[in-house]
């Protein structure tokens, strides 16, 4: 495959034509925060952590979509995409209830570890405190719609490792919610196989296995990634 | 020496941020030497004093006597830190405000109505129990702090840097994990 040359940072990296900067990024060991994107699985862009700024446009661009051109130039983490990195994590902790205490994911979240990542020590925003649901009616697995962030691993994972097609999204802006089936409680749900990999996916606590307590959370994220390396490299390394 | 005027003030949380602020084990010794406590649930004084070099802030802003005080502390101290998950976020104390418009009442009638086992019944008593704010809000929602100190409860080593560097004149400048919620 033709390869690209592009600068990340000032940095000369190189690229198969067709990769996401996120990739080129990746190979040349630069670290690029992210939350929606998940290995083995489309990007979609969905939550605007991984913002680029890129000679030429005035428009930050997410490098998990952004593919590598010739004579590229890219920043990863200069100012205004610091500031607009922790005016995200902000917004996502104000949209929903997100209490880190009572949470069973306190010590092993995606969304807790980026926040203090960015320096963010308050939230500028008033908390919104929306009143959500709780479904517990499948007999495995919780799923909890105040730690939610709509990043959509799980309904990506379903779809597109497992095949089964369960989770979706329904709905548009505040009202937009991870649902299963058509809208049904989970555990009346035909086509879920109750196979797991949207818990493994989950950055955060809204998909959990039930009976785990604060802080017992672990996504087991290690099993997903055996079943996306057999998938890609055919080598079944566990 | 002038040792440095040091208040704390318990709103609404659980006191487990002061609980870990006597985790500060043997710095507590070094501590009383160089501040003087002037105002806190753990000294006897009923009016929060003029002059105050800097407060410590636990829980969040639930009722009237919540906001009364924090515009005192606020027009009486140089350096006000938000202590804790529920100054900082409004955290367990703020979930109440999931419950809608009428999360007071509904908490109230919980706590006092549903589950008391004698003598149900809300306490009323005008100028004693203050009325519960329809929306629990973090400290700097109500009035401007200076410092962020997170964590349920901030873990004593957290304290004691944002302590030192107060002590020693600097802004504290907490980073990483050392600023985890929960």
């Amino acid at each position: 495959m033709a390869a690209v040359t592009l600068t990340i940072n000032g940095k000369p990296v190189s690229a198969p034509a067709g990769a996401t900067v996120l990739e080129a990024a990746q190979d040349a060991g630069i670290r690029i925060p992210t939350l929606c994107h998940l290995e083995g699985v489309y990007d979609v862009g969905a939550c605007r952590l991984c913002l680029l700024e890129v000679a030429g446009s005035n428009k930050l661009l997410p490098a998990c979509t952004t593919k590598v051109a010739e004579g590229m130039e890219v920043w990863t983490d200069t100012e205004r995409l610091r500031k607009y990195r922790r005016m995200t994590l902000e917004l996502l902790f104000a949209e929903r209830n997100h209490v880190c205490s009572v949470c069973v994911s306190n010590g092993n979240c995606e969304l807790q570890t980026l926040a203090y990542e960015a320096g963010m020590d308050h939230v500028r925003y008033p908390y919104q405190h929306p009143q959500l649901e709780i479904d517990q009616t499948h007999p495995l697995f919780g799923m909890d719609h105040n730690r939610c962030i709509l990043c959509t691993r799980c309904v990506r994972v379903c779809w597109h490792i497992e095949g089964a097609g369960t989770k979706n999204v329904a709905g548009r802006g505040a009202e937009c919610r991870i649902i299963t089936d058509l809208n049904q409680p989970w555990g009346e749900s035909e086509t879920c196989t109750n196979c797991g990999k949207c818990v493994m996916a989950c950055p955060t606590g809204a998909l959990y296995y039930k009976g785990v307590s604060n802080g017992e959370m672990r996504h087991d994220r290690h099993k997903l990634e055996f079943i996306v390396t057999a998938r890609e490299e055919k080598q079944w390394i566990a | 020496m002038d040792r440095l005027k040091l208040a704390t003030v318990w709103l609404g949380g659980c006191s487990g941020c002061h609980m870990s602020f006597l985790d500060l084990d043997e710095f507590l010794v070094e501590l009383a030497q160089r501040v003087e406590v002037v105002y806190s649930p753990l000294v006897d004084r009923k009016e929060y004093p003029e002059g105050v070099d800097v407060c410590l802030i636990e829980g969040a802003v639930a009722n009237t006597d919540h906001v009364e005080l924090l515009e005192r502390i606020r027009r009486c101290t140089r350096v006000m830190v938000s202590f804790g998950d529920c100054a900082v976020t409004g955290n367990v104390t703020a979930m109440r405000n999931q419950l809608g418009p009428r999360n007071a009442e509904l908490a109230l009638k919980r706590a006092y109505v549903e589950c008391a086992q004698e003598h149900p019944g809300i306490p009323h008593a005008e100028g004693i129990v203050p009325p519960l704010l329809s929306r629990v809000m973090p400290v700097h929602e109500v009035v401007p702090v200076e410092h962020y100190l997170p964590g349920c409860p901030p873990p004593a080593d957290r304290i004691r840097a944002v302590l030192t560097a107060l002590l020693e004149g600097r802004a504290p400048a907490l980073e990483g994990a050392q600023l985890k919620f929960g």
